[in-house]
């Protein structure tokens, strides 16, 4: 079983393995953009549905229903499916009203349409994605969320270019990487069954090119984050360790009230840069989310 | 500035895939059939009441032919990227039609041709049922509102015509709600 590779980084094995085998709960973020929390609450109020708001971020509400897109706020567009956990990463980045944001690997939207709610639909936000199909679904979630500030692309993030924008780098950026997913088991429990280790290592070159061009598009003084929805340390600490040591950029610690574990230094035989420790992993048993890694950069200071 | 009709050469045709800034005024137009800035907030204001200041942070483009995008942002003009802020409205036809998505985000604004059904219209609509409904005023778009959680909300986009209220939401967004 992939998860055992796993067994000598977390503390509770045994609830681990259960929390991984238990379905997620359906978490819906407000989207601020057309509704408040308190108005998109009344409305399910209204409604019947129960939910509970995630006290890390109360814009994340819990629901009763397993169905949350036969709601009148969802249709409305006030409310987003999105797994708890994956909320994090835009907080993290903390994307400021008017500012330049680019999501180098955003479709289908959940993120991109948290950074402009976060950004009060100001500013200039630029989500790009390699897969057309998929970005037709963000430009439809996109839209049912009321986003304006949002230009989007088509094409490899290794080499994002800033070609079609006046401007000359970005404040932030957002590094959702496409990885192996092992965090998702509980959403997909089918994932694991084609995991391999040359897949990891062949994605790990991916992440590797993405959050280097990253680096490279933010100005000075600005920020990267990096996250990734699996466990593995050749993907997240190790993809880390490998940007420390070419671009100029740096880890720094942040602050979440979700429990967290620091980030790995050393892993089967490898080891890296100290301050990896500043990155976040997050397992499914320590807040009953999916699997989670998170880390913030700031560049060239 | 010319005339699309004085044959000088000057106006260009729409280009399908590219992003073209919406002109000031009609005198500034370098493309034919392109409405102007003025022309899209003169429509919003005299056929919903939408002020003009409500599309103050907003440019408007054209991508696709009379296909119009609102945008918060800044990008060089023209652009040829996928995606520009959110489709508002469809012109070069004979009556200008609003996107669903437009009345949901600036309809909240609107003064003028609303309609505003009850909870059981409501949900009709949004399934995408056609029905009858008591309107004297102008026929054709309506924004059609409900109430939600203490005051009214877009749902979108209605047609009226010989006493019939026709839903225009897309199939992907229809709904059996309670």
């Amino acid at each position: 079983m992939v998860l055992e590779r796993y067994d000598p980084l977390v503390d509770d094995v045994a609830a681990f393995r259960a929390a991984c085998e238990r379905p997620l709960p359906s978490v819906v973020r407000v989207n601020t953009i057309k509704a408040t929390v308190e108005r998109a609450m009344r409305a399910l109020d209204d409604e019947g549905e129960g939910y509970e708001q995630a006290e890390w971020n109360p814009e994340l509400l819990r629901l009763d229903t397993r169905s949350p897109g036969n709601t009148w706020p969802y249709y409305h567009g006030w409310l987003y499916g999105q797994e708890e956990v994956s909320a994090l990463p835009a907080r993290v980045l903390d994307p400021q009203p008017g500012e330049r944001v680019l999501d180098p690997c955003a479709a289908p939207g959940s993120k991109t349409t948290q950074l402009a709610a976060l950004m009060d639909d100001t500013g200039t936000l630029v989500a790009n994605d390699s897969n057309l199909g998929r970005l037709s679904a963000l430009r439809s979630n996109a839209e049912r969320c009321g986003v304006t500030n949002l230009a989007v692309t088509h094409g490899d993030a290794r080499n994002f270019s800033l070609k079609p924008f006046d401007m000359e780098a970005f404040d932030r950026v957002l590094v959702d990487v496409p990885c192996s997913c092992e965090g998702t088991i509980r959403k997909n429990p089918d994932t694991l069954d084609e995991w391999s280790l040359s897949h990891v290592e062949g994605i790990a070159g991916v992440q590797r090119g993405i959050l280097e061009r990253a680096v490279q598009v933010t100005r000075e003084g600005g920020t990267v984050v990096y996250s990734t929805c699996t466990f593995a340390p050749e993907e997240n600490e190790g993809v880390l360790d490998w940007v420390l040591d070419r671009e100029d950029c740096r880890l720094v610690p942040f602050e979440t009230n979700l429990e967290t574990r620091p980030g790995v230094t050393e892993w089967n035989g490898e080891t890296y840069d100290e301050s990896v420790e500043h990155a976040r992993r997050i397992y499914p048993h320590l807040n009953d989310t999916g699997g989670f890694f998170c880390a913030k950069l700031e560049v060239g200071t | 500035m010319s005339d699309p009709s004085d044959g000088d050469g000057d106006i260009r045709e729409n280009v399908g895939h590219q992003f073209d800034r919406l002109p000031e005024t009609a005198d500034d137009r370098e493309v034919e059939g392109r409405p102007s800035r003025r022309a899209v907030l003169d429509w919003w204001e005299e056929r919903f009441g939408v002020p003009p200041a409500v599309f103050e942070d907003h440019t408007f483009w054209e991508k696709g032919s009379g296909k119009v995008w609102a945008f918060a942002g800044s990008v060089p003009h023209p652009s040829t990227i996928e995606a520009l802020g959110m489709t508002l409205l469809r012109v070069r036809q004979e009556h200008w039609k609003p996107t669903t998505d437009g009345v949901q985000r600036f309809g909240r604004h609107a003064t003028r041709n609303v309609v505003h059904l009850d909870r059981e219209a409501a949900r009709r609509f949004v399934a995408g049922e056609d029905q009858d409904v008591e309107w004297d005023g102008d026929w054709g778009y309506l924004v059609v509102t409900h109430d939600i959680a203490g005051g009214a909300e877009p749902l979108g986009v209605g047609l009226y015509l010989h006493g019939e209220l026709r839903s225009q939401i897309p199939k992907g967004r229809r709904r059996v709600l309670d």
